[in-house]
């Protein structure tokens, strides 16, 4: 487990099954994150965190997932244990 | 609409094609959920996976069963959304994978 916590950003759709069990995920082990819906944006600010998104992944499909320097997209949970030292 | 008669309509609609609603019911109602969310919010039921534009004839592609789907399930067993699977997927024959966005970037909402 790293020793200093994460910086956690999620980007997800308030209406997507697969960003939905990514939430969940982070709410089971307790781990904080800084969530964002994006299809409950408008205006420049979705622009905004659209542009964010497109940097992370160019596909901007969601859930987008930010682990400090890790980009994960989808729900992996094989991969999200292993980018948070969750075995 | 209730998310259990909609599950209820394309289950049976999804049969009536020879494919299934994906047999993990919680995912599906979440599926179901957000289906209703959009028809509620844009007027039409567009694929809750995917950011719409809010204007129908943009989303018209992504209006659900996209036009993806049966490519989707034709190469994976399942769509995008994992809504709509074949039946060899929801038997676990086949591999459950991430699909991948079929949707060319051109049509994504920004």
């Amino acid at each position: 487990m790293p020793s200093e916590k994460p910086q956690i950003k999620l980007y997800t759709l308030s209406t997507c099954s697969h960003c939905m069990r990514t939430k969940r995920f982070f709410k089971e082990h307790g781990i904080d994150t800084d969530t964002v819906d994006v299809d409950l944006l408008t205006g420049e600010e979705r622009e905004r965190i659209m542009n964010e998104v497109r940097k992370l992944n160019p596909d901007c499909s969601f859930p987008t997932i930010c682990i400090d320097d890790d980009v994960i997209v989808g729900f992996n949970e094989d991969k999200l244990r292993k980018a948070l030292g969750i075995t | 609409m209730t998310p259990e008669k909609l599950y209820e309509i394309l289950s049976a609609y999804a049969v009536s094609q020879g494919i299934r609603l994906n047999k993990d019911k919680p995912f599906v109602m979440d599926i179901m959920q957000g289906l209703l969310t959009n028809g509620a919010r844009y007027g039409y039921r567009s694929c809750p996976c995917r950011l719409a534009w809010g204007v129908k004839d943009k989303d018209a592609d992504i209006i659900c069963p996209c036009v993806y789907r049966d490519p989707d399930i034709k190469e994976y067993g399942s769509c995008f959304c994992g809504l709509y699977v074949s039946i060899p997927w929801n038997e676990d024959k086949i591999e459950h994978r991430q699909v991948p966005e079929r949707r060319p970037k051109e049509k994504r909402a920004t």
